[in-house]
């Protein structure tokens, strides 16, 4: 077992009276593409910014590459960080700008501006060099930031929304290069992010943070299918949440009494307990129900067309504060206003402790 | 109706820039009056007044001394307003506003009382009366503008670049030197072009601070002593001149930064 590039242990951070971390342990492996991904307040800049060194946690260690970096400036730790805004300097050009770290190392000019020629080949703008970042369009921006980071081969790039201020179209094809980046040089990137497709997309390695704290980790793919809280369920893709209590709990199968009636699903729980039945929308299925557990009937309140499916948004006629949220194909014919019924098969149902 | 509105707010546009600019023009118009006396009528044009001041040696040193007062007052009056003001952007000071308050506040104090303060700090101090302690006034008067100027454009958005410089490796000195202060240059540029100009016609502590050397404006007054000659016109309008160069490049400066 190789020691982690990235040891987190333990960190809190305070703003004030603010508790922004909440006693947060994180390990990244080397090379790996790790996503923090939590909406705004979440912690996850906060978390970033302390790795960066521009913040210094109130509790906790962070060691990277074994050694304690938790007070270390900046400029003295084997990070560098991608800003939001891109933060080149203005009054420089591209080359310039991407030389900058070298500069600050005492590399000669003519290294330096080889050395710079080949970042900006990396992320295919070889021929900004001579231009200065105003001429630029955002994503070029984004491209010479990148550059700028990668060009002093840090043991972690930090990128800090690197893709938020890019339109969708330009954001996924940022993304994708933005992966094909990290697989070329190696070096293990560190993402912020409150897109979750775009932590779907990128993420070897995926961090979904509320209000301080970690919520889940792991691949992309086990957090989507198998979310280990509720907040997970509902912020990395939609999920029906079907609350309840545990009335009988034992060979692995639990009954849950919900307001919809019992249902029996696969998962370990305390008979009496309060918790959650999560259910992604592609695992709904409306009308016909064979061999599926029933949901009871449904009046669906609006159907979005999306393209390759139809997004369904439908009230519980049983109990009105139950919502469904299910993907039907595109040829359905489901309308608004019809009442439908509404299965799933039991091993699709998350069970997730309150 | 209509019509005479127009002609009215014509007259009074007349008036008005005739109100400020008549001094000027009349000034400038008898330096280059050919005859002794710069009263009508006009005799010239001619640069006979002109050729006299170059010739006189009283006069072009304390020209060359009010420029190097100015260029080194300035240059140590915007030096200082921009460390200031990059302090008190940068760094959460106890009293921050209360000291920003400070700093500026000579800006309202009249020049007559900030001569006179410094005329009786100098004498208790041993400092005699000399360019330099008119240069140290200017300073004193300088700093506060450059401060304000500079302050006024470092924003939150250069923030991040500076972090950027820091996070690539550069220490703090380096990050100053060659990120802070050339993506500040147009303000500081408009600091130091402001000074120049309000210390170039200074007149009031330069004649309380200066004794032997002295500036032209001192010098000026020296002359108008001896009564009123075209002579005295003619450096007066090359006064003008100087500074009108300086506020040009003072507008210039904060244009280009408006632009981009």
């Amino acid at each position: 077992m190789t020691a982690p590039l990235v040891d987190i242990r333990n960190v809190s951070h305070r703003f004030g009276q603010l508790a922004v971390l909440k006693d947060v342990s994180l390990r990244i492996e080397p090379g790996s593409y790790t996503i923090l991904l939590g909406p705004s307040g979440s912690g996850k800049t906060t978390l970033l910014s302390i790795l960066g060194g521009f913040v210094t946690p109130s509790e906790g260690k962070v060691f990277i590459r074994g050694e304690d970096c938790t007070s270390v400036p900046p400029a003295r730790r084997p990070t560098t960080t991608v800003f939001q805004d891109y933060a080149l300097f203005p009054h420089m050009s591209v080359g310039g700008n991407v030389g900058f770290g070298l500069r600050m190392q005492g590399v000669d000019g003519a290294t330096r501006a080889a050395r710079a020629r080949e970042a900006l080949a990396l992320v295919g703008l070889a021929a900004a060099f001579d231009k200065k970042p105003h001429q630029l369009s955002g994503g070029q921006r984004q491209r010479v930031a990148l550059a700028r980071a990668l060009v002093i081969e840090p043991a972690v790039l930090l990128l800090d929304e690197p893709l938020g201020a890019l339109d969708l179209k330009l954001r996924r094809q940022m993304q994708d290069e933005l992966k094909a980046i990290q697989k070329r040089v190696g070096t293990a990137f560190i993402h912020v992010t409150h897109d979750q497709e775009e932590a779907m997309a990128l993420a070897d390695h995926c961090v979904v943070m509320n209000d301080g704290r970690i919520e889940d980790e792991g691949p992309p793919e086990r957090v989507y299918a198998r979310p280990s809280t509720r907040f997970a369920a509902t912020f990395m893709g939609e999920s029906t949440i079907l609350s309840g209590t545990v009335a009988e709990a034992k060979g692995g199968t639990a009954t849950v009494a919900t307001p919809i009636g019992s249902v029996c699903v696969p998962g370990a729980a305390q008979a009496g307990a309060q918790v959650a039945l999560a259910i992604r929308p592609e695992h709904l299925v409306l009308g016909a129900n064979e061999g599926g557990v029933g949901l009871g009937m449904a009046k669906i309140s609006d159907v979005v067309f999306q393209g390759s499916f139809k997004r369904v948004l439908a009230t519980s006629t049983v109990d009105a504060a139950l919502r469904f949220i299910a993907k039907a194909p595109a040829s359905a014919t489901v309308q608004t206003g019809d009442t439908v019924a509404i299965s799933c098969q039991a091993g699709d149902m998350i069970l997730l402790a309150n | 109706m209509r019509q005479s509105v127009r002609i009215v707010s014509w007259l009074y546009a007349l008036a008005v820039y005739g109100f400020i600019f008549l001094p000027v023009v009349v000034l400038v118009l008898f330096s280059l009056q050919s005859t002794s006396f710069p009263i009508p009528p006009f005799t010239g044009p001619s640069l006979r007044w002109y050729e006299a001041v170059l010739s006189d040696a009283r006069l072009t040193s304390a020209l060359v001394n009010s420029l190097l007062v100015a260029s080194i007052s300035s240059l140590a009056a915007v030096t200082l307003g921009f460390l200031c003001a990059w302090g008190f952007a940068r760094f959460v000071l106890p009293g921050s506003g209360l000291l920003r308050g400070l700093i500026t506040l000579p800006l309202t104090v009249s020049y007559l009382i900030i001569g006179m303060g410094l005329l009786v700090l100098f004498n208790w101090a041993g400092v005699p009366k000399s360019l330099l302690a008119a240069g140290i006034g200017h300073v004193v008067i300088n700093l506060p503008l450059c401060f304000a100027i500079i302050y006024s454009q470092m924003g939150d958005h250069q923030i991040n670049i500076e972090r950027a410089a820091r996070d690539l490796g550069a220490p703090e000195w380096k990050v100053l030197l060659l990120i802070t202060v050339p993506v500040m240059a147009p303000a500081i540029f408009a600091g130091f072009f402001l000074s120049m100009t309000f210390s170039w016609d200074e007149f009031v502590i330069s004649f309380l601070l200066t004794r032997f050397d002295t500036t032209l404006p001192v010098e000026i007054w020296n002359l108008l002593r001896s009564g009123l000659n075209p002579k005295t016109n003619a450096v007066g309008s090359l006064v003008f001149a100087v500074s009108i160069v300086l506020v040009v490049l003072f507008e210039l400066t904060l244009l280009r930064r408006r632009k981009t």
